[in-house]
């Protein structure tokens, strides 16, 4: 009867706690630089895009949700031609941004993407892709790349040496 | 004419509590476990009444077709309407009172125990195993609770040597028979939360044991005529406990009577949320046991002193 009774007093007093509801459109939940939301194409310093069409995050991903084609330009650079991530499918794992050797993709903190139609939730490459270096400002793949495919010429890139003629054999 | 405007003024006044405690039980709750609750649509989330009752509208209205169709549709009337007829003998202020029975009192415990038709109809017609036990547990808890329900009132009755309860109101004009029935207000209170069957004593619901209990087979309106039966239920024992116990509309005379009456009643429908909120539901033998064994002895105990004292009193 005792227990009961301060039981219900402890329940009262939880009138005057400090509620842990976070009233959501007004108020928001601070979210870390690190959540996994929403994926983005970042872009080079240069505003080239960073994605050499490598296809480590298609097979990274578990639920197979992105879809991509890789091409190339006249220069040699690397590029794809359709970018596809079905966000009905995507289960926010990050392995696409893990897998990525050219920092291209990128899990942002954003997690407002409802849609009224499933199919809008696929989005292309012109969807993804946005004008900003994400996580790792002033990464150039081409820049520290042995390619030459227009950022540098071959040899002139951070960290690198010029080539050796092989056809030479002086040092 | 007058008797037309209080029957009318009593009947829109508790339907619109009923409908209102939605809102007050999940605020209350809400609060009670450091939430909000609802608080979007309309002022203070208000409208969430409005909301609800226009959804159980919208719902599908299913009969089941193993169901013993016309009882079932008759069983959630029952509660709602044994629950308003037993609205009719409270006073609410001196004058405003449906029916001034000289056995009001009887005609409350009569009509609180039709209630439980409203189960067992429900529940047999359902014909569905959950139902039928939720049913099954809710008369036996009811057969259990009326008992010292109805002993733990005779001492008011001694005392105010009366069943009118505008008379047990008057009676206590000098001291609350609260204070002079301690052990009669408590058992009167448990009983009611059983006779109600809401949380702790919600052993015929039981929603982790028998899903919804003899209910469970409902959906729109009777269901929500189960739901608004419950409030009115919950409603009417708060007006009771109020009226036999806590001096009904008397009070300090800076508010009128009604104010204080309803006043009064809003704090006993809180206490009956709050002990919802805290108190997990006991077993359905413990209930049982708890009511023969413990209750039942303590309230003819409290009959029997009460009796004497009485008698010793007039000698």
């Amino acid at each position: 009867m005792i227990s009961h009774l301060r039981t219900m007093w402890l329940v009262f007093v939880h009138l005057f706690h400090r509620k842990v509801t976070i009233q959501y459109p007004e108020q928001r939940v601070p979210l870390p630089p690190r959540w996994r939301g929403r994926i983005v194409l970042t872009k080079d310093p240069d505003g080239g895009e960073r994605c050499v069409g490598c296809y480590l995050c298609a097979a990274a991903c578990p639920v197979d949700c992105i879809a991509l084609q890789a091409t190339e330009n006249e220069e040699g650079r690397r590029y794809p031609e359709f970018f596809r991530i079905n966000f009905s499918r995507c289960i926010f794992c990050g392995y696409c941004e893990e897998a990525c050797p050219t920092y291209a993709i990128q899990l942002i903190p954003d997690f407002e993407m409802a849609e009224y139609k499933r199919q809008d939730l696929v989005y292309e490459k012109e969807d993804l892709l946005i004008d900003s270096q994400g996580k790792y400002p002033g990464y150039n793949f081409y820049n520290v790349a042995g390619l030459d495919a227009g950022v540098k010429e071959k040899g002139k890139g951070g960290n690198e040496e010029e080539p050796v003629d092989i056809k030479s054999l002086i040092p | 004419m007058q008797h037309v405007w209080i029957v009318l003024g009593v009947l829109f006044v508790f339907l619109n509590i009923a409908a209102g405690l939605i809102w007050v039980e999940r605020r209350l709750l809400a609060l009670w476990q450091d939430r909000l609750g609802p608080n979007r649509a309309g002022p203070l989330g208000l409208f969430i009444v409005l909301a609800d009752t226009l959804k159980l509208f919208f719902k599908e209205d299913w009969i089941p077709p193993f169901a013993d169709k016309w009882v079932f549709i008759l069983a959630p009337t029952v509660v709602v309407a044994s629950v308003l007829m037993g609205l009719a003998i409270i006073p609410f202020a001196p004058g405003i009172v449906v029916a001034d029975l000289n056995v009001g009192l009887m005609f409350f415990l009569a009509m609180s125990s039709l209630g439980v038709y409203s189960i067992v109809l429900g529940g047999w017609a359902s014909n569905n195993k959950y139902s039928l036990l939720g049913a099954l547990r809710g008369a036996s808890q009811m057969i259990a609770y009326e008992v010292f329900m109805g002993l733990s009132l005779m001492g008011v009755v001694m005392l105010s040597r009366s069943f009118n309860l505008t008379e047990i109101v008057a009676a206590q004009e000098k001291i609350w028979y609260v204070f002079l029935q301690p052990v009669g207000f408590i058992i009167f209170f448990i009983a009611g939360l059983a006779e109600t069957h809401r949380l702790p004593f919600d052993i015929p619901e039981a929603e982790s044991e028998l899903i919804a209990g003899f209910h469970a087979e409902y959906s729109g309106m009777k269901f929500g005529m189960f739901f608004i039966g419950e409030y009115l239920g919950i409603s009417l024992i708060s007006a009771m406990t109020v009226t036999l116990f806590f001096g009904g509309w008397l009070g300090p005379a800076f508010l009128p009577p009604v104010v204080w009456f309803f006043l009064k009643t809003f704090l006993f429908i809180g206490l009956f949320i709050l002990l919802r909120a805290s108190l997990p539901r006991p077993r359905y033998d413990q209930l049982m046991a708890y009511g023969w064994k413990l209750l039942l002895p303590l309230v003819l105990a409290n009959l029997l002193i009460t009796g004497a004292v009485a008698l010793w009193l007039k000698s």
